[in-house]
């Protein structure tokens, strides 16, 4: 009876603050005077004139080919070198204060310097999110193989797995939950690259368009495209999570066998 | 031995709570060899560049770089760059910390007022706070008010999760016995939930630390206040490759400075905590 009645509280409790933020938000800046506030209806209306019609195609889809390009050349890269990394320990210490260095950079710092070396085109952007997002899955990749299970390595050994079939029956299953741990830091570095650099240089891409809406002091426009980047941050968030519960679902089987 | 070997590794330093042994045995032959990987990466970096491999219009030679490094660390304008954005990442991040770790307590220690900031909260977290840049610039301008505020925004969820997470760890038998001792509410908060919290709290420190170095930069390059972000772009722009690359070089290590400042405040903070205890 009481956890029923705490269970309908709770509920409340998320819709009804929920409700009053919003009606605050509303509220607010439908009475502001500050030109950079606009009211709430105004920027859904200009999000849908905008991105349900005319910058999808212009805008919207260029800037997902290279999020999609660099991420995935990120993880390729990354992975294969997390595994060059992680089989020799040799190796791994030679590298360490390089690739610490390197992975220490702030992201946004490197824009100037791919700007040199590939324009302001995609492929300065693909580069980009792929140097940068490769670092968090190399070093969880290194580390996991570093961390492989004695048992499970001896094991292996006894039954004389090697070569491919060790990578592949052995070593990926037991890195990846340690892979995907560094592919979910990635996926926000890549967000926030490519919207860096196309606010940076571009001609084209949701970056350039919300930074183009500022500085021509449409506000509305602005607050769509914000509105639009925050709706893919969302999406991009959840449909990793999916795809990490499906991939690993042995993983968290096994741990609750134990 | 496995484990010797991955507690030596760079890549599981992060994990927190495992004793660094290795270190401790063998610190020579590992920092030898990390330092010979350091001069072969230059070598490689100068060979390159000076047999023309590498194109020298955009690639400078790795001793001309270091050699810009060296004139810029005596110009004030170079540490001007530096403090401001220091400046901004740490007044963003103080922000951040106060209101995270607040909120974070309240919501870890009660349910009503997690759930009653739930929707709230998971919608703005995977907000990018790069999308707010340009109504940063709008609201605040060219100044450092940007970059605290944006830095704010990208930090402040990250102290909130951990913070709360940290919370309901917390051991509930040692709440009721100082309960039980009528210990009152903000004694227990002193004495026995913010201890407990602290390693929660230290590692949200951590990460926060170079979001807050990354976001300040790229607020930095778009918007164009002062800071390593904007002279990084005005080298590029002047096409001062050299200085560019200089200046890319001293926000790297920056950053190094960052992550190992925070990793001594973890030792510090938590030092009492199981997990760093020796042989525990």
């Amino acid at each position: 009876m009481t956890m029923a009645r705490s269970r309908w509280v709770l509920a409340a409790c998320e819709v009804g603050v929920t409700a009053l933020v919003i009606a605050g938000v509303w509220l607010y800046t439908a009475n502001t005077t500050s030109y950079v506030l606009t009211p709430l209806p105004d920027i859904v209306t200009a999000f849908r004139e905008t991105w349900l019609f005319g910058a999808f195609t212009s805008d919207f889809v260029p800037s997902m080919i290279r999020l999609v390009l660099g991420y995935a050349l990120s993880v390729v890269v990354g992975v294969a070198l997390g595994f060059a990394l992680g089989s020799f320990r040799t190796v791994r210490v030679a590298t360490q204060p390089v690739v610490t260095f390197v992975r220490s950079i702030p992201a946004a710092a490197l824009v100037p310097l791919a700007i040199v070396l590939f324009g302001i085109g995609t492929s300065m952007k693909v580069f980009l999110i792929a140097f940068v997002c490769a670092w968090p899955i190399v070093l969880n990749t290194a580390a996991a193989l570093a961390e492989l299970d004695a048992t499970v390595a001896a094991t292996a050994r006894s039954y004389g797995i090697s070569g491919l079939d060790r990578v592949r029956f052995v070593v990926l299953p037991a890195a990846s939950p340690r892979i995907f741990a560094g592919m979910r830091t990635s996926i926000s570095l890549a967000v926030l690259l490519l919207v860096t650099s196309e606010m940076f240089a571009s001609t084209n891409g949701v970056g350039y368009w919300i930074i183009q809406a500022q500085q021509s002091f449409d506000v509305s426009e602005m607050w769509g495209g914000i509105l639009l980047l925050g709706i893919l941050g969302y999406v991009l968030n959840w449909t990793f999570g999916l795809v990490e519960r499906r991939v690993l679902r042995w993983h968290d089987g096994l741990h609750r066998l134990r | 031995m496995n484990i010797n070997a991955s507690a030596a590794d760079p890549a599981s330093r992060s994990t927190r709570g495992r004793p660094r042994r290795a270190w401790v045995r063998r610190p020579s032959s590992d920092a030898l060899l990390g330092l010979l990987g350091v001069v072969c990466a230059l070598g490689l970096w100068e060979l390159l560049t000076r047999t023309g491999i590498l194109p020298r219009d955009y690639v400078p030679a790795a001793t001309s770089i270091i050699g810009e490094l060296v004139d810029l660390l005596p110009s004030g304008e170079f540490w001007r760059a530096v403090g401001a954005t220091l400046l901004g990442a740490v007044v963003g991040l103080a922000l951040a910390s106060v209101v995270g770790i607040a909120v974070g307590m309240a919501a870890g220690s009660s349910e009503i007022v997690w759930r009653s900031l739930r929707p709230t909260v998971e919608f703005l977290r995977p907000v990018p706070a790069v999308a707010l840049v340009p109504a940063s610039a709008l609201m605040f301008g060219q100044s450092v008010r940007s970059d605290v505020f944006l830095v704010a925004f990208g930090t402040v969820f990250i102290m909130f999760v951990q913070t709360m997470y940290g919370v309901r760890e917390v051991d509930r038998v040692a709440v009721d016995t100082g309960r039980s001792y009528h210990l009152t509410r903000v004694q227990r908060v002193r004495w026995i939930i913010l201890p407990s919290t602290m390693p929660h709290i230290v590692t949200g420190l951590q990460i926060s630390g170079s979001v807050a170095l990354i976001v300040a930069v790229t607020a930095e390059l778009v918007i164009g206040n002062e800071g390593l972000g904007h002279s990084i772009a005005l080298a590029q722009s002047a096409g001062q490759l050299t200085s560019m690359y200089a200046l890319i070089a001293a926000s790297g290590l920056l950053g190094v400075a960052v992550f190992v400042g925070l990793g001594r405040l973890e030792r510090h903070f938590v030092a009492w905590h199981q997990s760093q205890r020796r042989g525990a």
